[in-house]
């Protein structure tokens, strides 16, 4: 059986699980379709949060984006974990007492105020869309690949498949099916690993084979790399080489935001009761771990094997042959990968060998002058493709491939359906029902939640034809919009019972206009490409990249609400009294739908 | 000690236990795996420093403590103070 109808047959049976589950918990009453009705084990609950949370970024975009850099990426790893810690102790267990559906309901509440509720529903809804522009890029890699089409049509299919399940599913759907792809996102991400540990160190845990031992060499794995990427003139593995401020402000960004994304803060409405939130909290935490915990292990053991394909005599010695990877089948993966449009090498020199080399480094210029090369040949490994790719980089079997499509696809689909899902609750229940028309039907409610999903999704695929970085560059950029936005909004509303309406407003709007127009500025307006005036290797402010932003947005947040509310009325008793009330898990009912 | 007397210990123990398990995430992450590795480089893990460890495994490592030790610490509390969900 051939490679593509593999995939095929794996990729196929995946959906046909989802789609089962979907169909078989199909949403009745508005209840349901938002919080399942809160009869979720935290367990479950967690399992679900891990699959609704890993996307397409930490799955298929985060191993490369670490592969490729080293230890100065660690701020994905410790970013998008230590948000979980926040989740936990700041927000969880208040939110959960308190006992509404949305995010945008609390802040409404909280704040007494329609217009507070209004603009959270605009700050969830540009950082959740900016997310999914993201799980969009990656959905086109994934497609493309095992589809064997370029980028564009593959994002178009995953389209069509997206929302085909997120409208017809809701949340109860969507909770049980989540379930379902974390068991396939999470095999499909360690077993590849597990062998390539295996072949490389002998050690079956690939967390652990990470600092184990490179059986080939008899050296430490991370020893090895750190030289045998500095043969080649680039910067070593291990070591910290990125700007320092950057880096702290990137993870704060990251950690902040994973506590203010709308679509994982409404995982913790569905839990039955307060003590449940914080536990679930941290199953989350321990099903993202297993992801997590691996990923540094793959990007580095890959980064190995690529350049040892590229160098399969040894640094100092001939680079790969045309012909090698052209007839060799260990070298099939490029052929395959070559027409997605996302790998590409080229024998600028004419000598019939690829060589792959840092060329901007003055050591390897001299080497190239010497030896005759021309600059690197290995012109375009976009960092998306290493994840899916690593199995056939790997020499793997066929299964393990076509597995590793399967749970890059849930988890970009997964993530995709959660985040579409918040979209159209706070533009039906928020917006329409909360704003617009008060006595809108169930019916209505549900048919417009379906309307905004559909649109969402048509503006995402448009936007990520054209996506702003690769799939975790351009998640990043929505965790650093939430963090501005809604994570200090939150915290306020739990931690101060002095900051009213106005504070609140002026500060998320101030949040999330500081942070949007410093991303626009860098990124391009609308991330419409050839827009922006400075760019991110020569920053408006300071050294702080646009990436970076979201943690002085934040600062930036809280400070206005302190200032305004100082200047302002205080908030009334009831107010106090509901934050007091908010601060104790007694009495914690379920939640009501109206109020 | 009436109600009011009573939420009110509950929550400044509540936001002691929040401190604290804040400086350890600071600390794990922020600290020794970027801000303090340096300190951290004469200690070898497997290739690398104590510092690169923290980074990339150790500090999600103390994260996951950090959750189940403040629900775990919470619940008791909620008990203690009779604040808890019958």
């Amino acid at each position: 059986m051939d490679q593509f109808t593999l995939n095929l047959i794996f990729v196929g049976a995946s959906f046909a699980l989802y789609i089962g589950i979907a169909i078989w918990a199909r949403a009745g009453s508005t209840s349901e379709f938002y919080a399942a009705g809160r009869g979720v084990h935290p367990v479950t609950n967690g399992m679900a949060t891990a699959a609704d949370w890993m996307s397409a970024a930490s799955f298929i975009s985060m191993a490369g984006l670490i592969a490729f850099v080293g230890y100065d990426n660690s701020t994905f790893l410790m970013g998008w974990t230590g948000g979980y810690v926040l989740l936990a102790l700041l927000l969880a267990p208040y939110l959960r007492k308190f006992g509404k559906f949305t995010v945008s309901e609390f802040i409404g509440d909280r704040f007494y105020s329609q217009t507070a509720r209004l603009v959270a529903v605009l700050c969830l809804i540009v950082a959740s869309l900016t997310y999914v522009i993201g799980q969009m890029t990656g959905v086109g890699v994934a497609f493309g690949r095992f589809l064997e089409v370029n980028n564009t049509v593959g994002l178009l299919i995953g389209a069509c498949v997206v929302f085909a399940y997120a409208v017809f599913g809701g949340m109860k759907g969507v909770t049980y099916t989540q379930v379902a792809q974390y068991v396939v996102l999470i095999l499909a991400y360690t077993i590849p690993a597990i062998f390539i540990s295996l072949q490389l160190t002998g050690n079956p845990i690939p967390a652990l084979g990470l600092f184990g031992e490179h059986q080939a060499s008899g050296e430490p794995l991370l020893a090895k790399l750190d030289q045998i990427v500095t043969d080649l003139g680039f910067k070593e593995y291990t070591m910290h080489h990125a700007d320092t401020v950057n880096m702290v402000l990137f993870t704060l960004s990251l950690m902040i935001g994973t506590a203010g994304l709308p679509h994982v803060i409404m995982r913790f409405f569905t839990v039955p009761k307060v003590s449940d939130a914080r536990w679930s909290a941290g199953w989350a935490l321990v099903f993202i771990a297993l992801l997590y915990l691996t990923a540094p292990a793959v990007g580095a053991m890959a980064r190995l094997n690529i350049t040892e394909l590229m160098w399969p005599n040894g640094t100092d010695a001939a680079a790969v042959s045309v012909e090698t990877i052209e007839t060799d089948e260990k070298y099939d993966w490029m052929q395959t990968w070559a027409k997605t449009g996302l790998l590409g090498w080229e024998d600028r020199n004419g000598d019939g060998m690829i060589q792959y080399y840092n060329d901007a480094s003055p050591e390897m210029q001299e080497r190239a002058a010497e030896e005759g090369w021309e600059g690197n040949e290995l012109t375009n490994f976009n960092r998306d493709i290493l994840v899916l790719a690593n199995p056939e980089i790997a020499n793997l079997p066929g299964w393990v491939i076509g597995l590793v499509a399967a749970g890059g696809l849930a988890a970009a689909l997964s993530t995709a359906a959660g985040l579409l899902l918040a979209i159209s609750s706070a533009v039906s229940h928020d917006l329409i029902k909360g704003a617009i028309n008060p006595r809108i039907s169930e019916r209505g409610e549900l048919m417009s939640a379906r309307i905004a999903m559909a649109l969402a999704i048509i503006v995402a695929t448009y936007l990520g034809l054209n996506p702003p970085g690769f799939a975790a560059q351009t998640v990043a950029l929505a965790f650093g919009l939430a963090a501005a936005s809604i994570f200090p909004a939150l915290m306020m509303g739990i931690f101060s019972t002095r900051i009213n309406n106005t504070g609140a407003v002026a500060g998320m709007l101030a949040g999330l206009l500081t942070t949007l127009i410093y991303i626009f500025l860098h990124k391009g307006w609308f991330f419409i490409p050839g827009t922006n005036s400075f760019d991110d290797s020569d920053p408006l402010f300071f050294t702080i990249k646009s990436t970076s932003f979201g943690a002085i947005g934040a600062a930036i947040n809280f400070a206005t609400a302190y200032i305004v509310a100082g200047m302002t009325k205080a908030p009334p008793q009831e107010i106090r009294d509901l934050v007091e009330s908010v601060r104790i898990p007694r009495g914690a009912g379920a939640a009501a739908a109206d109020h | 000690m009436s109600a009011k007397d009573s939420a009110m210990a509950y929550w400044k123990a509540n936001l002691r236990i929040i401190w604290i398990s804040l400086v350890i995430w600071a600390l794990v992450s922020f600290g020794f795996g970027i801000l303090l590795r340096p300190l951290l480089a004469g200690i070898p893990v497997g290739g690398s420093d104590l510092g690169f460890w923290f980074a990339q495994q150790g500090s999600i490592l103390v994260f996951l403590g950090l959750i189940f030790f403040y629900a775990w610490r919470m619940n008791r509390l909620d008990r203690e103070h009779g604040v808890d969900e019958e």
